[in-house]
């Protein structure tokens, strides 16, 4: 085990992969020579080669389209994209080709990539650097969705994407790439001491399609993914109220089990993340929830989240959901 | 004109940048290319085959001794040199006090302009009053020709209670209506094709308006950068479409991101007139682009520009260049730093000196620190006021609908 930051284990974790499996390719905008613009990819290139490591023109639409091609003809492409707010000009390509080129194709062609795109905000990155846009990504049958939230479960959870024969699409919540963040933008602790911030050298998964459960509980059940999943303890622990707290890591296809395992335990639920409210990932689960815990249930099913409009700037405190908010919201699920 | 150099060619061609940290950062001096080699055709009748040497030369007015000469010379009169000075400097002085504070936590991010104030200086002051901008965030300086208060650019960086796109945007990213500068968006390239679909509303509608663009040459190999071209082709509006070759897209240089020679060939291929221009040559830019506006005003239809230059700064603040280039690497730029030239000229022609230049530099120093200041009345980024937290529900829509207004009412602010 060694400590290390969130940076740092995904990029423990490219280093296995390209060392395990020579058709692994990693490319991407600023990802070669110079590291990313996050630091992920850094000396990778250098350690495995300019044609495994490479920089990529400025062009998502065209990342994207490459990697299909490549995973098409046998690689295993690991593509960044700088910011998942600039996803969308691949949106195209990941939508209606890469998700659907297995069914499209009677299982002849698969496209196994990942592609790995930093997302969420708290970082004063206004309208087109904060967004998180995993909804756009689970409304497509066809594509696995992952966010990870710790430098442990970020390294496995890759681990476990790149190996995936499906292509999967890959959140890491900037906010958390140097520490965890739990909600006061003045007081922001680094990983170290945190105790998923040990993570091993070697090759390790943690496997797709489960949950984590982080705090056991009785009253409630509180579900985040990624930066939400730390404001959340935040606020579990403000409210002073025995919740239990699951990060569900990968939204497509997500830990139904578990999930509905908990709140029949408790009988109350609050799913918490920043995208917008409307048509959110907590939509689908709530409507799931009650399709299956209904009679468990002692309280309507809350959602906290970002609000319906774009992500601001300066005021970005009010946007994204604060542990009072979350703390407010469990507390109202008590009262029922 | 620069051969591409690359790294490897098996088992597919990787592309180099010309140097990288540790190594001498030698362009071979001067550009090959001198003012005169290039005429100016008619733009009335210039096709695009008449611009083919164009496209792969160089325009350039100012030599490296600062003298003006050659048919491209726009045979500018003092005043507008000066004026033409005065804002570049300005942009400078503004940029490297904006940086400072942004390094002291008085901004929370900045991006600087510099070794590329002519581009948008020069040619917004090429253009009528009525054209439309339409920038990346490598071109604030249009709005000092257009005439904007730099209180109110600074408060729109600082995103406090009086930025007019209440502090909904990161700084630098200007809106200006009053300016004709329309809203400036991360995403890169975007604002190219719309810049098309504003011409063609001007060209509709009949009026005698032009819009100018400019994305980056990393952001030309984006879709939106070719259906520009490939629409303005089609429906030649009114339209000046500027790739700035600064070399440079945050740390991948533009030997590995295309493999072709010029950026300003491309424009052949779609029929329009195509000029590559020095973009450290206030003179060159300002012509070319009087040039492209003739053209774009007779109902000619687009000019393709590539803006030859080098980006001098870091990308953003959040960047750091000193990890892929050499730190010297700008010193050695064969186009040298566009306002020494211009200064050097003014100097040249006995319409300047040092001792006016000292003068003015100082006077646009206190005038900026003045304006940050005055900006910090409206609130600075540590203690604030900051635009009201109900501006996150405002001007979504045109009005505010229920499920956003309960909302509001939810976070209570």
């Amino acid at each position: 085990m060694v400590e290390m930051n969130m940076i740092k284990s995904l990029n423990s974790a490219l280093e296995v992969q390209l060392s395990k499996d020579k058709n692994v390719v990693i490319f991407g905008e600023d990802v070669g020579f110079f590291g990313g613009v996050f630091r992920v990819t850094d000396g990778l290139q250098k350690k495995f080669g300019e044609h495994r490591v490479f920089d990529s023109p400025l062009a998502e639409g065209g990342i994207a389209a490459i990697a299909m091609g490549m995973g098409l003809n046998g690689l295993r492409p690991v593509a960044e994209i700088q910011f998942a707010d600039y996803i969308f000009p691949a949106y195209d390509q990941i939508v209606n080709e890469i998700a659907k080129v297995r069914h499209r194709s009677g299982g002849e062609f698969t496209a196994p990539l990942t592609f790995r795109t930093p997302a969420g905000g708290g970082i004063k990155g206004g309208h087109h650097h904060s967004q998180s846009p995993e909804a756009q990504f689970t409304h497509t049958p066809g594509l696995k969705v992952v966010y990870c939230s710790t430098p442990y479960n970020a390294k496995g959870l890759l681990a476990s994407a790149i190996e995936c024969n499906d292509p999967v699409i890959f959140f890491e919540p900037k906010r958390c790439y140097r520490g965890p963040f739990y909600g006061d933008p003045h007081n922001v602790p680094t990983w170290s001491g945190h105790p998923d911030s040990d993570v091993p050298e070697e090759h390790y998964t943690v496997p797709l399609e489960e949950a984590r459960i982080v705090r056991e509980g009785s009253a409630c059940t509180v579900i985040a993914w990624g930066t939400m999943v730390h404001v959340s303890e935040q606020a579990i622990k403000d409210s002073g109220i025995d919740c239990e707290l699951i990060d569900l890591q990968t939204l497509v296809p997500w830990d139904r089990d578990t999930v509905v395992n908990s709140i029949k335990k408790t009988g109350r639920c609050v799913i918490v993340h920043e995208a917008p409210k409307t048509s959110g990932f907590g939509a689908e689960m709530s409507a799931s929830i009650q399709e299956r815990c209904f009679y468990h249930l002692e309280a309507p099913i809350t959602r906290v989240t970002g609000w319906d409009t774009p992500f601001p700037h300066t005021t970005e405190w009010d946007y994204l959901p604060s542990p009072a908010r979350i703390a407010e919201a469990i507390k109202k699920t008590q009262e029922e | 004109m620069t051969e591409r150099v690359t790294a490897t060619t098996k088992p597919y061609t990787i592309g180099r940048p010309p140097f990288r940290p540790g190594e001498d950062a030698d362009f071979g001096g001067k550009f090959t290319e001198q003012p005169g080699d290039l005429n100016r055709p008619d733009p009335l009748t210039c096709s695009a085959q008449d611009t083919v040497p164009h496209s792969t030369g160089l325009v350039r007015v100012l030599d490296d001794n600062g003298t003006a000469s050659g048919e491209w010379n726009p045979m500018l009169d003092a005043e507008t040199l000066i004026q033409g000075l005065e804002y570049m400097m300005r942009l400078r002085i503004f940029d490297d006090r904006m940086i400072k504070m942004q390094r002291t936590g008085k901004l929370s991010f900045y991006m600087r302009s510099f070794g590329e104030e002519a581009i948008a200086i020069a040619q917004t002051m090429a253009l009528e009053t009525q054209d439309w901008i339409f920038p990346s965030y490598r071109q604030p300086g249009a709005q000092f020709v257009r005439g904007r208060d730099m209180v109110s650019m600074i408060c729109h960086c600082i995103g406090n209670t009086e930025d007019n796109v209440k502090g909904r945007q990161m700084p630098v990213h200007y809106t200006w209506k009053p300016g004709r500068f329309i809203s400036i968006s991360s995403p890169v390239g975007t604002q190219f094709s719309q810049a098309v679909g504003v011409a063609m509303a001007s060209a509709y509608k009949g009026d005698d308006e032009v819009c100018i663009s400019w994305l980056g040459d990393g952001t030309s190999a984006q879709g939106d950068y070719h259906y520009a071209l490939n629409f303005a082709s089609t429906f030649k509006p009114p339209v000046i479409l500027n790739v700035v070759n600064n070399q440079w897209a945050i740390s991948t240089h533009a030997n590995l991101a295309t493999g072709g020679r010029t950026f300003a060939e491309r424009g052949l291929a779609y029929d329009i007139p195509s000029i590559r221009v020095d973009g450290n040559d206030f003179l060159a830019l300002y012509s070319v682009t009087k040039w492209a506006r003739q053209r774009a005003g007779a109902g000619l239809g687009a000019t393709h520009i590539e803006v030859y230059t080098y980006r001098a700064g870091a990308h953003s603040s959040s960047d750091d260049p000193s990890a892929y280039r050499p730190n010297e690497e700008f010193k050695h730029w064969p186009g040298g730093d566009p306002i020494l030239r211009l200064k050097e000229h003014l100097i040249a022609t006995k319409l300047w000196d040092e001792k006016r230049h000292e003068a003015l530099a100082k006077k646009i120093d206190d005038e900026v620190m003045a304006s940050y200041k005055a900006a910090c009345e409206f609130g600075d980024l540590a203690s604030g006021p900051y635009p009201p937290a109900s501006t996150i529900f405002t001007e979504v829509y045109e009005t505010v609908p229920w499920h956003v207004q309960e909302q509001r009412e939810e976070l209570g602010k």
